[in-house]
């Protein structure tokens, strides 16, 4: 992890309440890896005391780019996305564990993401094609209003959209699409809990990793703010710095 | 510029010291910067047996601040004696530990075993944690209960003691006076304000714990009068907290009375917060015409020789 000065170069909205931003990094001296996120202090003052963790859609380590996304749920991403082309932004990145890449001795991999748990799986899905992994993606999103990325994923692989009022894709939740033989290696995802219990229970004993969204305080592993239980025993997991990625099997939701 | 002050069993080379509970047991940050750059660290609370904490979410932000219900998650104090506190040995910075507990007898044990180890420099009662049922709380809020722990823990421990205020009382002076009394060598003030933050689209508490302690700059005015009025009655240092992010709030802090000051919320904002307010202090207590930071302990009192602590 480390504290990088970055300026906005590109800001989008992509979807209802969703932003894109490409941030120029000024030197990329650690590289984040898929699922790892991107810790943003809002503003310059003292009105936000906690900086937000940002999922990480992309990396161009050559440009020394990052891709962020996230949603405007509050004052902080609110203020986040009124950033404007120009503007720099005090960033922490390489934080915590992020999804396995080189060592997963796979075929196929099934992405499933919600709502603002899709972006890192993009930047998964493209390191994952490096590595020669076929690549199925199932996204969730609440509307067609809020759905982003689509064609993004179809370039990787085969896409199958969810939407909970059925105004685009498939009517539902992404479980109700998740084939019920498996034929991939691994299964990744990331979203809201709810989501992640769903999944987990549905692909039960098969390998997978979860990325878990949590309010946080340092994001460093220093103030205990976001912890999780571990499965096996009476311990716990710090989900900024253990996680927010960990095998399916580690943590209890 | 003359950083140093010298207070009971802290030898300090500058005022600035991350806050109990902010900073853990100090390897995250010292990932960061070479930790022997801060005048002391105070490590997160330890009590007797080993404590999970409360379900999650744990932390808020609020305006200028933040709500935490942490529960005073820790390994125990076994462990942190055992695995914590050696790796701090190496940055040659004196450690306060921070001892909690939810009886009179567990603060005891808890600070008997810190102070045996001769691993810190200094304790920390922590009579003020707002997040946990039983304990805690009680004692910082009731002036017999918190002479009476005092007293017992001022017995056990080779190290001297600083009490940790809770700002949660009417009368911040008879809490000072009572720990004072019972033979604290310092204070500690203040701990975070209880508070609560409703989630809209919920419409319950945000905090798993319903309830949460308020710190951040939001509470700085409030930290600031209660070491003022405890300076003008109590002879003891302090070391003074709640909100601070700039060098210009240590040396606020240090015009009310404190004679150190401790960072909490601001390192969460900014990592290296610590290391740039000890880096802009000698600048900032230039600016007021101070000549060093003892030079500037009280100073904001009309008749400040009476007041000043015997550092």
């Amino acid at each position: 992890m480390k504290k990088a000065q970055a300026v906005l170069a590109d800001k989008r909205k992509i979807a209802k309440d969703t932003y894109e931003m490409e941030l120029t990094v000024e030197e990329m001296n650690v590289i984040p890896t898929p699922g790892q996120f991107a810790h943003i202090r809002i503003g310059n003052g003292s009105a936000h005391m906690l900086r937000r963790p940002i999922s990480i859609a992309d990396v161009d380590p050559i440009q020394n780019t990052l891709t962020i996304i996230f949603k405007v749920i509050g004052g902080g991403t609110n203020e986040l996305s009124h950033c404007q082309v120009g503007d720099e932004l005090d960033v922490l990145i390489g934080c915590g564990q992020g999804y396995p890449v080189e060592d997963l001795a796979i075929q196929k991999a099934l992405l499933i993401g919600g709502g603002i748990g899709v972006p890192p799986l993009y930047y998964l899905a493209k390191r994952l094609r490096e590595q020669g992994i076929e690549v199925t993606s199932i996204l969730g999103f609440q509307t067609k209003e809020h759905v982003f990325y689509e064609k993004e994923f179809s370039l990787l692989g085969g896409v199958q959209i969810v939407t909970n009022d059925g105004s685009y894709g498939h009517k539902g939740f992404v479980t109700d699409v998740v084939p019920p033989v498996s034929d991939f290696g691994s299964y990744f995802t990331c979203g809201p809990t709810g989501m992640l219990k769903a999944v987990t229970h549905q692909l039960k004993g098969q390998k997978g990793y979860i990325s878990i969204e949590e309010r946080m305080g340092c994001g460093i592993g220093a103030c205990y703010a976001c912890v999780v239980p571990i499965a096996d025993g009476e311990g716990f997991r710090k989900i900024c710095k253990d996680g927010p990625v960990f095998k399916a099997e580690e943590v209890v939701l | 510029m003359s950083l140093r002050v010298d207070l009971p069993g802290l030898s300090l080379k500058n005022p600035i010291m991350p806050a109990s509970g902010c900073f853990g047991f100090g390897r995250e940050f010292s990932e960061l910067y070479d930790l022997h750059q801060l005048g002391a660290i105070i490590i997160k609370a330890a009590t007797q047996e080993k404590r999970y904490g409360n379900q999650t979410p744990r932390v808020a932000e609020t305006a200028s601040g933040m709500l935490n219900a942490i529960g005073l998650q820790n390994p125990g104090v076994a462990t942190i004696i055992d695995e914590e506190l050696p790796f701090l040995q190496s940055f040659d910075v004196p450690v306060v530990a921070n001892v909690a507990g939810s009886s009179v007898e567990e603060y005891v044990h808890v600070a008997r075993k810190l102070s045996e180890s001769e691993l810190v420099h200094a304790l920390e009662l922590n009579i003020s944690c707002p997040n946990v049922k039983e304990g805690g709380i009680q004692f910082g809020t009731d002036p017999d209960l918190a002479r009476e722990v005092t007293y017992k823990v001022k017995e056990v421990s080779k190290v001297p003691l600083y009490v940790k205020l809770s700002p949660n009382v009417s009368n911040i002076v008879a809490m000072a006076k009572a720990v004072a009394e019972a033979g604290s060598d310092g204070l500690s003030m203040i701990n975070t304000l209880t508070g609560m933050q409703i989630h809209l689209p919920s419409k319950r508490p945000l905090l798993a714990n319903q309830t949460g302690g308020l710190s951040g700059p939001a509470i700085k005015p409030i930290a600031i009068r209660m070491i003022y009025e405890v300076k003008q009655h109590v002879s003891i240092p302090i070391i003074g907290m709640g909100g601070v992010t700039t060098a210009e709030d240590v040396v606020e802090f240090l015009l009310a009375g404190a004679s150190a000051v401790a960072v909490g919320t601001a390192n969460f904002q900014n990592p290296f917060v610590c290391p740039e307010i000890i880096e802009a202090l000698p600048q900032a207590l230039e600016k007021y015409g101070f000549t060093s930071v003892e030079d500037c302990i009280g100073k904001g009192h009309p008749h400040e020789s009476s007041y000043l602590s015997r550092t």
